[in-house]
């Protein structure tokens, strides 16, 4: 693989973050700018004087990616540069709240540049906050288990099929558990132009709280219990990338994390039928 | 060649004449005619981008994008508008991006108000951007070009600020520079730093406290070593255009004079037709201009009021439960004079609020007295 | 003028190796070198064995200099070939 970030960044030990950037830059090779919003991501690799980025890279500030990169991309055309890519790395928090009409923008005026969420499902930067994304039950610092409520209680945000209805040309769902399905997406995203979208799921040792050996392991998991669905929306297209035989129970996903310790069983069904629902809405 | 066209138009068409590599405008009275007119420029295939973003804070983050991967970049706004870039507006001038930006000066709400005055641009003078202030739609043409050499050779953003609707919708005959002399003045943008994979660097770092103050102090240094570019820009720009518009900080009648009226912007234009009514009736009278209120040009300041009666700062902002800020600029760098003259702090012309000569004339009135005032015209 | 701008990759004068607890030890005589452990490492600080030609690739290259000991190597190799062993200080 070659290395456009190094060694020496100071993610947590298994973080699902870095392995993500990894791919996705390996795939992507040396031709990039990468804009990066206020995250984890940018803290654990950009500390001056040094950096873990072997690529060209920016950041600016929490909300502002899309834009940033709206206008990086714009300046390279207009200087005649027709081959360098602009992909944004984000997290879950600048890309559904924060970031979000930023991000809408960015999507309605079809830029050109690849828009790469990092999902760990919440404000992890400052300590584990919840966000948009933090799933039904999670508990987080700001929807945290108590006697009268019990983490998070709205659904995750669909950020995905919020970001498709702008009908951009591509959408897709990827976990760092499928890695070849993620590094596919990012390589047919890579050669298309306009506004082009990946959510990949990264799990976070710190924030969900397990043991940090089973990062690829729960990312795995989050697709086999059907609770992630890897899928794309291609022009309008939706097409699911695979479908587990047998979708094994939500619940061997949710025990595996202390941020979920607190579900009853009662909730715990919740959300196995929330997602029995989900597939079942899909027709294919 | 002179024309007669709306100014917010003349200043847009200068602003394509500098070749922008991007320009990213939001819509805002009074500042969204030079929108539209850069837009229309776009669709003619005059400029290279233009991008339509969904809010001011989203075209200025577009071209500081812009003027990191190496473009010359350029977005106009106004008060609200201004205010809702804020962040972005700091993080610009930390991260060193020459930009240049058009401020219709507007009001700030509450309560909401879309006619002239310079709350919105002074709320944003601590943030290291330069800031000049225009006197006429000439200076508001020619500031917008001379901005793109300031910024690029000093890497500090550059802030045109022109007043809401007395500058921006009115009528005038005007001088455009045209493409090609533009060329001559304004050479190609050259950044020494910017987003490259050929040289892959990472910009907007993140400074822990050992780093952070440095940097600060830095862009503090710059600004100051900034004043003796803006002043042979300007130098420059009269070589080659046979105009001037002072610099930092001009007199006008102002070497004999007893009594002075200070400010910024459109208002100067006023002071100047009182003074010389009132220099034709003997009075010592005299008009200071501050172009530059950053950096702020304390010496000069001080060597034009010194062995003065009395000074008038009017001012169309102030920094509410305190002191009016130019005011407040203009005091501290007179402090160092043995003897000072009477300084005099006027508010006026909020929110639009009208300031005709008849004005001016009351202000040096109230001036003649020997104490110091602060009064809301 | 001073930007507040990095070369790349000069995190590696970062020696985030003191962060472990656990090490991991690579068995060599299990090892079919099929690259997954290099390929999920966070740190990305195996090497030798992720060449593209399988005929080129050798045994996995863990640089201890950087490895934080997070065990996912461990915990995804297929022939559970690599041990994590705790350290000794």
């Amino acid at each position: 693989m070659e290395e456009y970030f190094a060694s020496g960044h100071t993610a947590c030990a298994g973080c699902g973050m870095p392995i993500t950037v990894r791919h996705a830059l390996n795939v992507l090779g040396k031709d990039v700018i990468v804009v990066n919003a206020t995250s984890c991501l940018e803290i654990v690799s950009s500390a001056y004087p040094r950096s873990a980025w072997g690529v060209p890279y920016i950041h600016s500030l929490f909300e502002n990616s899309g834009a940033i990169a709206a206008g990086a991309v714009a300046s390279l055309r207009a200087q005649g540069n027709e081959h360098t890519k602009v992909v944004v790395f984000a997290g879950d928090g600048s890309t559904y709240d924060i970031g979000f009409g930023v991000l809408s923008g960015m999507l309605e005026r079809n830029d050109d540049v690849l828009y790469i969420c990092y999902d760990n499902e919440a404000y992890m930067n400052t300590g584990n906050q919840r966000s948009g994304s933090t799933p039904f039950g999670a508990a987080t610092t700001t929807s945290p288990a108590g006697k009268v409520r019990h983490g998070k209680m709205q659904w995750k945000k669909p950020i995905a099929e919020i970001i498709a209805a702008h009908q951009i040309p591509y959408v897709a769902t990827a976990s760092i558990g499928y890695m070849a399905d993620f590094e596919n997406k990012v390589r047919k995203a890579k050669d298309m132009k306009g506004a082009r979208f990946i959510l990949a799921l990264a799990p976070c040792v710190t924030g969900w709280n397990y043991d940090s050996a089973k990062t690829i392991e729960i990312a795995k998991l989050a697709v086999d219990t059907g609770l992630w669905m890897l899928y794309e929306i291609e022009d309008g297209k939706f097409k699911v990338s695979y479908k587990p035989q047998q979708f094994k129970p939500v619940a061997d996903y949710l025990k595996m994390q202390a941020r979920f310790k607190h579900l009853s069983e009662e909730q715990i069904k919740t959300i196995q039928e929330h997602m029995n629902k989900a597939w079942a809405e899909v027709k294919q | 060649m002179k024309k007669t066209v709306e100014v917010s138009i003349a200043i847009a068409e200068a602003v394509k004449n500098c070749e922008p590599d991007v320009v990213a405008c939001y819509p805002i009275t009074p500042s969204t005619h030079i929108a539209e007119t850069l837009a229309k420029f776009y669709a003619d295939g005059e400029l290279k981008s233009f991008i339509a973003t969904e809010s001011e804070f989203a075209s200025i983050s577009a071209i500081c994008g812009a003027s990191a991967a190496g473009g010359r970049a350029f977005s106009a706004t106004s008060s609200q508008g201004l205010a809702l870039m804020h962040e972005v507006v700091y993080a610009a001038a930390g991260m060193r991006l020459p930009i240049v930006m058009v401020v219709g000066n507007r009001a700030l709400s509450a309560p909401l108000n879309i006619w002239c005055d310079q709350q919105d641009s002074v709320a944003e003078r601590d943030s290291g951007w330069i800031q000049l202030y225009c006197e006429s739609a000439q200076e508001g043409v020619d500031t917008a070009i001379q901005a793109f050499k300031i910024a690029e050779s000093t890497m500090l953003p550059v802030m045109v600020c022109v007043d809401g609707f007395y500058l921006t919708h009115t009528v005038e005959q005007v001088e455009v520079p045209t493409v090609e002399e533009v060329r001559k003045f304004l050479p190609k943008f050259q950044p020494k730093v910017k987003l490259d994979p050929e040289n892959p660097i990472s910009m907007g770092e993140y400074a822990t406290p050992e780093y952070y103050q440095g940097f600060r102090e830095d862009v503090h240094r710059d600004q100051l070593a900034a004043k003796s570019r803006i002043v042979e820009v300007d130098k420059e720009f009269e070589q080659m255009f046979g105009r001037s518009h002072g610099g930092l900080a001009q007199g006008y009648r102002i070497e004999d004079a007893d009594y002075v009226f200070a400010g910024m912007g459109s208002v100067i234009g006023n002071a100047k037709e009182v003074v010389d009514e009132l220099r034709a009736k003997g009075k010592k009278v005299g008009v200071l201009k501050i172009r530059s209120l950053r950096p702020f040009p304390g010496e000069e300041v001080r060597k034009l009021l010194e062995g003065k009666k009395h000074v008038a700062i009017f001012e169309k902002s102030y920094s509410l439960g305190s002191f009016a800020p130019v005011y407040a600029d203009v005091i501290n760098s007179l402090y160092p004079l043995r003897k000072r003259p009477f300084v005099s702090s006027f508010i006026g012309g909020l929110g639009g609020k009208d300031v005709p000569t008849k004005t001016v004339h009351e202000v040096f009135k109230m001036i003649k007295k020997r104490e110091p005032l602060e009064i809301w015209i | 003028m001073k930007p507040a701008i990095a070369n790349p990759r000069t995190s590696r004068e970062n020696k985030t190796g003191d962060w472990r607890s656990f090490k991991p030890i690579v068995h060599n005589e299990n090892c079919i070198k099929c690259g997954t452990c290099a390929s999920y490492c966070p740190e990305g600080c195996i090497s030798g064995v992720d060449k593209k030609n399988i005929q080129e690739r050798e045994f996995p290259k863990i640089d201890y200099d950087y490895c934080k000991g997070c065990g996912i190597c461990a915990n995804e190799c297929p022939k559970k070939t690599i041990e994590m062993v705790q350290e000794e200080k």
